[in-house]
C-alpha cells in the first residue's frame, strides 16, 4: 500500500492533477439534485464513450470502400470471433444514445436548466445533439447495404433542392458525380474524425460550464429566477442545502450509466447486429429502402407533405427549428423554471412527442407505399366472386392483372396507397367508377390509355357488385330515369 | 506619447510573427480550398458526362421497357458495383427512344415499371408515373429524368455520368411548357 502512495505522489508531484481533481469531486451540489431525473448526461456522456470504444474495435476490421466495406461488414458478422457482438454493440449504442440525449434534453427544458445563467450551456447541448444525429446518419452510410446506398441518394436530393447551390452541394457531399466510393470514404472520415472531434471538444465545453455553473438546482414552482439575484441565490443553496457531489449525487450516476450499458448489451445480443442488408449494386432495384429508427419520422413526413410545401418545408423546416432551439434560452431566460407552471412548455414536448412519435408509427408500415408484389401476391378472395357473372369474373382479372391491388386493398389485404375497395360501390355511381378509373384524379394515375373500352366494362362491371350485403349499391336517380326511357339492351343492365 | 502606443521591439516581432503565419496561412489554403472543391469543380471544367453504348437497337423490343445497365465513365478503385448504373430503356419506335433514370423525381428511390398497368412505381413514398416518363400521381413534382440518347450504327448511346436529383427541375424554372 506504501508503495502505490510513493508512486501516486511521485506522478502528482509532476502532473499535480490531484488537487483539481478534488476539487472537482468535492464541490457541493444542492441535495435536491441527487435525484434520478439528473442522470441522462452522464448515461449519454457514458454511452458515448462505449461508442468510441466499439469504433475504434470495429476500425480494425472494416474497410472504408465501396468495393470492400460489405464484405468487411459480412467478415464481422460471421468470421470474426465476436465480431456479430462489437457490430450489435456499436449499433445498439448508436440508438440508445439518441434517445438518452433527447430525454436528457426534455428533461433540461422541462427543468428550466437553460434559463440563465446556464444559456451557453444549451446552445452547446443543441450543438452536441445535431452531432449526435450527424454520427447516426453517417453511421448508417458506413453500413454500406442497399439502405445505406439509397439513403445517400435520397440526402443527395434534399440537398439538390437548395436553390442556386443544389447541384455544387450534391458534388460536395457525394465526393463526385454519382453515389460510389469517394462518397462512403468522406462519410468515414466524418463519422471516424471531423464529428467525434467536435463532439469531444463540445463535451468538454459543456461539463466545464457544468462545474463552473454549477447543477441547475431542483426547479421550485414560485421561486423565480432574476438574472440580478439568481447566482447568489444558487451559491447559498449550494451553502446552505448542499453536499459534495462524490459520493452525494454521483452514486446514481453510477448506477443509471450501469444500467444503461447492460441494456445495450442485452439489446446486442437479444436482437444481434443491424444488417448489413443487401450489396449496394444500383442495378438491383427490387429494393425497398428505408432509413433507421430515429430518422423513420422524416421519412413519413416527405411522403405526407403536399407537394408544393416539401421544398420549402425540407430547406426551412430545419433552419427554424434549429434557430428555434438556439433562441430558446433568449426568449424565456429568466423567471419560472418548474414544469409544474409552465403549461405551454410541457404541452410543446408532448406535440413534439405524439407527432414524432406518429410519424414514426406510420413509417413503420407505410401505408403511402404501392404494395409492389399485391397484385401478384393477393389474389381476389373467393367471397367477391360468389354467384358473380362471366363478365364481372373478368373484371376481378382485370382489377389484379392491372395492379390495382398494389394501391387499393380488398378484404384487408393490398396497398393502402387509395381507399380500400370493399364497398366501393357504395361511394360511386357506375359512371364515377368509369370516370374515375378512365381519368384518374385524387392522387390516381388515368388509366384510360392502359384499359381498351371491353376491359374498362370488365372492370367496372366487377367493381360495381363491391358493396355490403345488406346496403345497396351508390346510383344515380337521373340516370335511372334515362335507363327507363331507352330502349332495353342498348346499355349494360345495373347488377 | 503614452505607454500603449509604444511599439516595443518584441511587440514588432510578434506581430510579424502572427502576419507571417497569415500569409503562410492563406498560401496553403488556395491549394487545400481547391482539393476540397474539386469534386465539384471538376464536373465544371472536363465534365463527367459521356456518351456510353446501352446495346443494339434490336435488343430492345418496339413499343417496351426494359431495364439496361451501363457502367459510370467517372470510375475510381474504390467504386466497386456503385458505377453499375441502371436505366429504364421505352423504345417508342423505330429509333425513337427514351431513357429514364431509375431514380425517382422525388427523392430518388428506384422505380420500378410494371408493363400490365403500363406505370412506373417507386417503392418509397409512392411516386407513380406514366409510359412516358410523365407524373401520374404522388408526391414527384415532375416527371422521371431522362438520359439524352442518339441511335448510331445500330447502337443506343445515352449521356451520362452523374446522379439525377431535383436540382434538375430548379434548372428548369421558367421554362414551363406552353400549357401548363
Amino acid at each position: 500500500m506504501r508503495l502505490i502512495g510513493q508512486i501516486g505522489e511521485w506522478f502528482d508531484r509532476r502532473l499535480q492533477l490531484a488537487a483539481p481533481i478534488r476539487e472537482v469531486s468535492e464541490h457541493r451540489v444542492p441535495r435536491n439534485t441527487a435525484s434520478w431525473f439528473y442522470v441522462f448526461g452522464s448515461a449519454a456522456l457514458t454511452i458515448f464513450m462505449l461508442q468510441v470504444v466499439t469504433g475504434i474495435l470495429l476500425a480494425m476490421i472494416y474497410v472504408p470502400s465501396g468495393a470492400e466495406a460489405w464484405s468487411s461488414l459480412q467478415a464481422l458478422n460471421h468470421d470474426v470471433t465476436l465480431g456479430w457482438f462489437v457490430r450489435a454493440i456499436h449499433g445498439w449504442g448508436s440508438n440508445f444514445m439518441v434517445a438518452v440525449v433527447l430525454i436528457h434534453m426534455v428533461q433540461v427544458f422541462l427543468f428550466g436548466a437553460y434559463k440563465f445563467p446556464r444559456e451557453l450551456t444549451w446552445i452547446v447541448g443543441v450543438f452536441l445533439l445535431l452531432m449526435t444525429l450527424g454520427m447516426a446518419f453517417s453511421g448508417q452510410v458506413l453500413r454500406f447495404d442497399q439502405d445505406a446506398y439509397w439513403g445517400l441518394g435520397i440526402g443527395a436530393s434534399i440537398a439538390s433542392r437548395v436553390p442556386v447551390m443544389g447541384p455544387a452541394i450534391v458534388k460536395m457531399m457525394l465526393g463526385g458525380p454519382i453515389i460510389a466510393g469517394a462518397t462512403l470514404s468522406r462519410f468515414f472520415a466524418l463519422h471516424v474524425f471531423v464529428i467525434p472531434g467536435t463532439l469531444f471538444l463540445l463535451i468538454g465545453v459543456h461539463l466545464l460550464m457544468v462545474l463552473k455553473l454549477g447543477i441547475n438546482d431542483w426547479p421550485m414552482p414560485g421561486r423565480l429566477v432574476k438574472r440580478a439575484t439568481y447566482e447568489a441565490e444558487y451559491h447559498q443553496l449550494t451553502k446552505t442545502d448542499g453536499e459534495p457531489f462524490v459520493p452525494y449525487a454521483i452514486w446514481k450516476d453510477l448506477f443509471f450509466s450501469a444500467f444503461i450499458l447492460l441494456a445495450v448489451a442485452a439489446c446486442a445480443v437479444y436482437f444481434g447486429p443491424f444488417g448489413p442488408s443487401g450489396v449496394p449494386d444500383p442495378t438491383i432495384i427490387q429494393t425497398v429502402p428505408k432509413p433507421d429508427y430515429f430518422f423513420l419520422w422524416l421519412y413519413a413526413l416527405l411522403s405526407l407533405l403536399p407537394p408544393s410545401m416539401e421544398t420549402p418545408a425540407l430547406l426551412i423546416g430545419p433552419v427554424v427549428a434549429i434557430a428555434g432551439l438556439l433562441l430558446l434560452p433568449f426568449l424565456s431566460g429568466e423567471g419560472e423554471k418548474s414544469w409544474r407552471r409552465r403549461p405551454i412548455a410541457v404541452l410543446t414536448v408532448l406535440l413534439i412527442a405524439v407527432t414524432l412519435g406518429t410519424f414514426t408509427q406510420l413509417a413503420g408500415h407505410a401505408p403511402w407505399s404501392p404494395q409492389m408484389n399485391a397484385w401478384s401476391g393477393a389474389p381476389v378472395p373467393d367471397k367477391f366472386l360468389h354467384g358473380s357473372t362471366a363478365l364481372q369474373r373478368q373484371g376481378a382479372l382485370v382489377f389484379q392483372g392491372k395492379q390495382c391491388r398494389n394501391c387499393h386493398s380488398l378484404g384487408e389485404s393490398g396497398g393502402q396507397r387509395g381507399p380500400a375497395l370493399d364497398s366501393v360501390a357504395v361511394r360511386l355511381t357506375q359512371d364515377q367508377l368509369i370516370r374515375q378509373v378512365i381519368q384518374g384524379g385524387g392522387n390516381m394515375p388515368a388509366y384510360g390509355k392502359n384499359l381498351s373500352p371491353a376491359e374498362t366494362t370488365a372492370l367496372v362491371a366487377f367493381l360495381v357488385t363491391l358493396h355490403p350485403a345488406g346496403q345497396a349499391a351508390a346510383r344515380d336517380a337521373a340516370r335511372d330515369a334515362v335507363l327507363k326511357e331507352a330502349p332495353q339492351g342498348s346499355v349494360p343492365a345495373q347488377p | 506619447m503614452s505607454q500603449e502606443n509604444t511599439v516595443t521591439r518584441r511587440g514588432l516581432f510578434m506581430k510579424l510573427g502572427i502576419l507571417f503565419n497569415g500569409v503562410v496561412a492563406a498560401a496553403l489554403a488556395v491549394p487545400i480550398v481547391g482539393f476540397v472543391l474539386s469534386s465539384v469543380t471538376r464536373g465544371r471544367g472536363k465534365g463527367y458526362l459521356s456518351w456510353l453504348p446501352l446495346g443494339r437497337v434490336s435488343e430492345f423490343p418496339e413499343g417496351e421497357t426494359r431495364l439496361a445497365t451501363f457502367r459510370n465513365p467517372y470510375v475510381t478503385p474504390t467504386d466497386g458495383k456503385t458505377v453499375d448504373t441502371a436505366c429504364w430503356v421505352r423504345r417508342v419506335g423505330g429509333e425513337q427512344f427514351q431513357v429514364f433514370a431509375v431514380n425517382c423525381a422525388h427523392l430518388g428511390c428506384p422505380v420500378r415499371w410494371f408493363p400490365q398497368s403500363g406505370l412506373f412505381m417507386c417503392p418509397c413514398h409512392g411516386g407513380v408515373y406514366y409510359r412516358d416518363g410523365s407524373r401520374a400521381s404522388g408526391p414527384p413534382e415532375r416527371g422521371l429524368f431522362e438520359y439524352p440518347y442518339k441511335v448510331e450504327n445500330g447502337l443506343v448511346t445515352i449521356q451520362a455520368g452523374e446522379l439525377h436529383t431535383p436540382a434538375e427541375s430548379a434548372a428548369l424554372l421558367g421554362k414551363k411548357p406552353p400549357c401548363a
